[in-house]
């Protein structure tokens, strides 16, 4: 995050029963279509992939496409990508549509911040976003 | 098809209020369909029409309302919308 650079902001909120039940309804379709091995592999449970955690990656994803705001651009929920370091901490990595949506918006350093309950789960990111000269042409045209 | 598209919406999509009071042409992210729940309605689709939505298909505007998705799904070989 750098000091003095402007922001996006993304939160979402998601009750962890939609996710249980979409574990339930779809099972590895559901895992294969949202999260990507690495994250399958962090929420790994001993019954199998935790409802929770992956309630707290999907809102992470659908909190990072708040601060990407993609319009009606294709962005898989596989290119935001929840990496859980060896320490505990969490960190955001994006991949095709996602990085390439990013780059074009001048966003970077992406930060994000899980919590969950029982109940629900939530995510914040932010990213710092300094507009590309083409971006600031444009809004000097416009 | 937008009878069985309905009947995903109403099996997958947790809207708020029933599906009979919504117009093929309504938003359904306008009614509170959730972005986690377009994800169900996706996969309850393929399985229920059997094809797979492509990548380039993953757009929140596919499934922003029934003719939306029954055009996605015109384009994917199935029949015209009725």
């Amino acid at each position: 995050m750098l000091l003095g650079v402007p922001h996006r902001v993304g939160i979402d909120l998601i009750a962890v029963e939609d996710v249980a039940a979409a574990l339930s309804a779809h099972g590895e379709r559901y895992l294969a279509r949202v999260y990507t091995d690495r994250e399958v592999q962090d929420c790994a449970g001993p019954a199998g992939p935790d409802p929770l955690r992956l309630a707290a990656r999907f809102a992470a994803k659908e909190a990072t496409m708040k601060v990407l705001r993609p319009g009606d651009a294709a962005v898989p929920w596989p290119s935001v990508e929840v990496r859980r370091n060896p320490g505990g901490d969490v960190e955001l990595a994006l991949t095709g549509a996602a990085k390439a949506l990013a780059e074009d918006a001048g966003l970077s350093g992406f930060a994000v911040s899980l919590t969950h309950d029982g109940a629900y789960a939530a995510a914040v990111v932010v990213a710092d976003h300094a507009p590309t000269a083409l971006q600031n042409q444009r809004c000097h045209v416009d | 098809m937008n009878d069985l598209i309905r009947t995903v919406l109403r099996d997958h999509g947790r809207l708020p209020v029933p599906m009979e009071t919504l117009a093929d042409s309504d938003d359904l992210y306008r009614a509170g369909m959730a972005s986690h729940a377009s994800v169900n309605v996706m996969l309850g689709l393929e399985d229920a029409f059997d094809v797979e939505f492509p990548d380039r298909m993953l757009t929140r505007g596919v499934f922003a309302s029934v003719d939306a998705i029954a055009a996605a799904l015109t384009e994917l070989g199935l029949g015209a919308p009725a």
